[in-house]
């Protein structure tokens, strides 16, 4: 975290060095890309904090165990693809159900999904993007997320 | 007019959530109290990576050629590009959400679809400082099989996608390119 503070002061100080105009065209172009995008973010994050309080780690843990394998990839793909979290959340969490007897492959369609498809993270997604090309993109990474899971549960001797 | 829309859209949604986390507060329904918390908690969040990254791409749309981005990322660039695409995604953090402005920025230098498409992607599966926090809570072994499946097809179907969309003359929005 504090790498990226000193890596930007960095480059804006050299930069206000080479020239005093363009550091301050720079900072005008960053406040109005910001500005722009500011009400999606704030859209996104209406979303993240509804599903954080429908899905909190206890629900998530209960979700994911195995009772069926399939029922637990499926219930992983989704749970991955509308939950934003941090990795230094997700990951302790996945140790956690990988304690608990949660599969590698469930494991790996959460993680992937969940760092790939963002259902909440859609309305910037869509300003950036598009829609159709954010559908798309996230279509893909969710069949993206099951072919990994796949080739995670036959490494792991969890298919057959 | 469509802006205008998304708009009004972005702003009811803020304006209704906020009014429904002041009356949770005003009438003690916790469930709106906690949902208000987790607004709080990632906004802080948000707050503090993303000015940064707009102060960096302000930058970077002042100081990096056109023609250099295009050189190495746009037409012509050749497989190349994909690899500057998913070296650029590693050095980044937080996610999509950081990924996505980056993407918009380097398309308006015109890097080509696909290699902005692999760009968002890659943002989200092989970010370095992440991928060593997962190999340690799920070992090396699951990292390499995902890292090893997930990073060829996200590859392909970008550069697929990027394809075929760029032949359908798709563009992102907000972008006008000069030239």
């Amino acid at each position: 975290m504090q790498t990226i503070y000193i890596l930007t002061a960095v480059l804006l100080v050299l930069s206000l060095f080479a020239s005093r105009t363009r550091t301050v065209q720079a900072l005008r172009i960053a406040l109005r890309r910001f500005m722009k995008i500011a009400p999606a973010f704030v859209v996104m994050l209406v979303f993240v904090a509804v599903a954080l309080y429908l899905l909190p780690e206890q629900a998530m843990l209960r979700m994911l165990a195995p009772e069926s394998r399939w029922a637990a990839v499926g219930t992983a793909v989704s749970v991955g693809s509308v939950s934003v979290m941090p990795g230094f959340i997700a990951f302790p969490l996945c140790g956690v159900l990988l304690e608990r007897g949660a599969l590698y492959m469930v494991l790996s369609a959460f993680s992937t999904t969940l760092m790939m498809v963002g259902v909440v993270t859609f309305p910037v997604e869509r300003t950036y993007l598009g829609a159709r090309l954010a559908l798309i993109r996230n279509v893909t990474s969710i069949l993206i997320a099951l072919v990994v899971a796949l080739a995670t549960g036959l490494v792991f001797g969890e298919l057959l | 007019m469509k802006s205008v829309r998304q708009h009004l859209w972005s702003v009811s949604i803020g304006a209704l959530f906020a009014l429904f986390v002041l009356a949770s507060i005003a009438a003690g329904f916790e469930p709106g109290r906690e949902m208000g918390r987790n607004f709080l908690t990632f906004l802080v969040q948000m707050l503090r990576v993303l000015p940064c990254v707009f102060v960096v791409i302000g930058l970077f749309e002042v100081w990096v050629k056109t023609e250099t981005v295009e050189k190495h990322m746009g037409h012509g660039s050749g497989l190349r590009s994909y690899v500057w695409a998913v070296l650029l995604a590693g050095g980044t953090v937080g996610g999509l959400h950081v990924g996505l402005p980056i993407a918009h920025a380097l398309y308006m230098k015109r890097a080509r679809l696909g290699v902005v498409l692999a760009f968002v992607s890659s943002a989200g599966i092989c970010r370095i400082p992440m991928t060593l926090f997962e190999a340690s809570f799920l070992g090396w072994k699951f990292t390499a099989v995902r890292f090893g499946v997930s990073l060829p097809l996200v590859l392909l179907t970008s550069a697929a996608i990027g394809h075929w969309l760029e032949r359908n003359h798709y563009e992102l929005p907000d972008t006008k390119r000069a030239g």
